[in-house]
């Protein structure tokens, strides 16, 4: 049995937290650098321009990438020799996040309760946490804020298994039409086909903690997920307002489904597609 | 790209008319932030009769929550928000002479009348170039709503806030005019 301290935990995300918020992945910036160099929109180009010097300022002077910091969802992996001491794991992660989102200076979005009241918590907690059992004597920890401008825009399509492979691209094409400008093209599409409809959106988010240079390891989703960006780079919704660089990539997970089943899911993106990865 | 245009705060309706679907714009002087919450509160406000914090006539709104000012700074992060979350409240607003409106996105046709009748310009900053966009606001001083805390009213005073005319006062929409002119999609 390996011990593993709350205070590690608190603390490591904390500095996640802000890591996440101020530095985006390399992948993203290399693909925002290689959109910049295809589009033909002379707006898209100038709306990159702002985007990629956006980015730079964020890492050089440690400033939230975007306003909109985001609701946190945290992915951890819980190997099972590991033994949380000194309190509660998902006090500990929440605590984290409260810290980090005070002293980074990051925007506290969260309210507690979603219709009647609506009152904000002023600290961003709790924040939405997946954990997973795994083999083994480490904790792994991903963060990946999620701003609610790509979110809102994210959907959810019940098929069935009739409708095939060409069922899938119109159900994600018309979630992408759908979404449009609004949710701050150039996207990253995270896809989640299989399971049940929680399960798939589950997948949806999972994708996006892929890298974007990453196609799926199975041959027949990673050419689906080329051919869902060329779809989706031929919209003209391009990058906020019209030009050819709409998508970034599109990362498919998938799960085992029913027989009577076929869910696809979409979690969209923006450009921000900010996570912070650490194994403790 | 055409050339920059310069425009200065109080933006009147004179000036919003002479702007073009397509221009991109600097703007400074003050401007004033407000997103979900504040819109609720001031129509709400103006439902049960009572006068507005600010006089809107010859303003322009900012759809922005900003991130915390770290210190020595006036302001955090700040890009613009989902404009169509606004899109219920708008019509009332531009009747209270609001004559300009920065955020991103599409908004609704009533909205698109709403700035015929009134001459209103809408313009959209990139969304998502907070920390670039930061470096455009001098000053953010809070007017009304403190506890609503990033959704607060607030004033900014702005110096080449940078912006592109998405929707003039005539209603012509670069948002449509642009996907059109690049859109190769077939099929869907």
């Amino acid at each position: 049995m390996r011990e593993i301290d709350v205070n590690t935990i608190t603390e490591n995300v904390a500095k996640m937290c802000m890591e996440a918020a101020y530095y985006l992945p390399e992948d993203v910036y290399r693909g925002l650098k290689k959109g910049r160099e295809t589009e033909t929109s002379p707006v898209g180009q100038v709306v990159l321009d702002q985007i990629i010097k956006n980015a730079e300022i964020a890492k050089n002077e440690d400033r939230p990438i975007c306003q909109d910091t985001g609701m946190t969802i945290v992915f951890l992996k819980l190997g099972q020799e590991v033994h949380i001491t000194g309190g509660d794991l998902y006090e500990a992660v929440n605590a984290g996040i409260a810290k980090g989102y005070t002293e980074g200076y990051l925007r506290k979005s969260v309210v507690a309760e979603p219709l009647f009241n609506r009152v904000n918590t002023k600290n961003n907690t709790p924040g939405v946490i997946y954990t997973e059992i795994v083999p083994g004597d480490k904790l792994d920890i991903t963060i990946a804020p999620k701003g609610f401008g790509s979110e809102n825009k994210s959907g959810v399509k019940m098929l069935v298994p009739a409708d095939g492979v060409e069922g899938v691209k119109k159900a994600v094409m018309e979630i992408m039409l759908h979404a449009s400008m609004n949710p701050c093209p150039p996207v990253v599409v995270g896809v989640g086909i299989g399971g049940t409809m929680d399960r798939a959106a589950y997948m949806s988010k999972k994708a996006l903690t892929r890298s974007i240079e990453e196609r799926n390891p199975m041959p027949e989703y990673a050419k689906l997920e080329e051919e869902l960006l060329e779809l989706i780079n031929k919209t003209g919704i391009g990058p906020q307002l019209g030009g050819n660089t709409t998508a970034l990539a599109v990362n498919i997970e998938w799960g085992p489904t029913h027989i009577a089943g076929l869910p696809v899911a979409v979690t969209i993106c923006c450009h921000a597609m900010r996570h912070s990865h650490r194994v403790l | 790209m055409a050339e920059t245009i310069r425009i200065t705060t109080p933006f009147k309706k004179e000036d919003s008319i002479k702007l073009k679907a397509g221009d991109s714009v600097l703007i400074t002087g003050e401007i004033y932030s407000a997103r979900d919450a504040a819109h609720k509160a001031m129509t709400e406000a103006l439902a049960r009769g009572e006068k507005l914090p600010i006089d809107w006539h010859n303003q322009i709104v900012y759809y922005l929550g900003p991130t915390p000012a770290k210190p020595g700074d006036p302001i955090g992060s700040c890009g613009p928000t989902t404009s169509g979350r606004m899109d219920a409240y708008t019509p009332t607003m531009l009747d209270q002479g609001i004559q300009g409106m920065i955020g991103k996105g599409s908004r609704t046709k009533e909205v698109v009348e709403a700035m015929k009748k009134h001459g209103v310009t809408y313009f959209a900053a990139v969304g998502g170039a907070a920390a670039l966009i930061a470096k455009s606001v001098k000053k953010y001083e809070v007017i009304a709503y403190p506890e609503l805390g990033p959704e607060a009213l607030a004033k900014l005073t702005v110096e080449d806030f940078p912006a592109i005319v998405v929707i003039d006062s005539e209603g012509n929409s670069l948002y449509e005019t642009n996907q059109a002119k690049y859109r190769t999609l077939e099929g869907y």
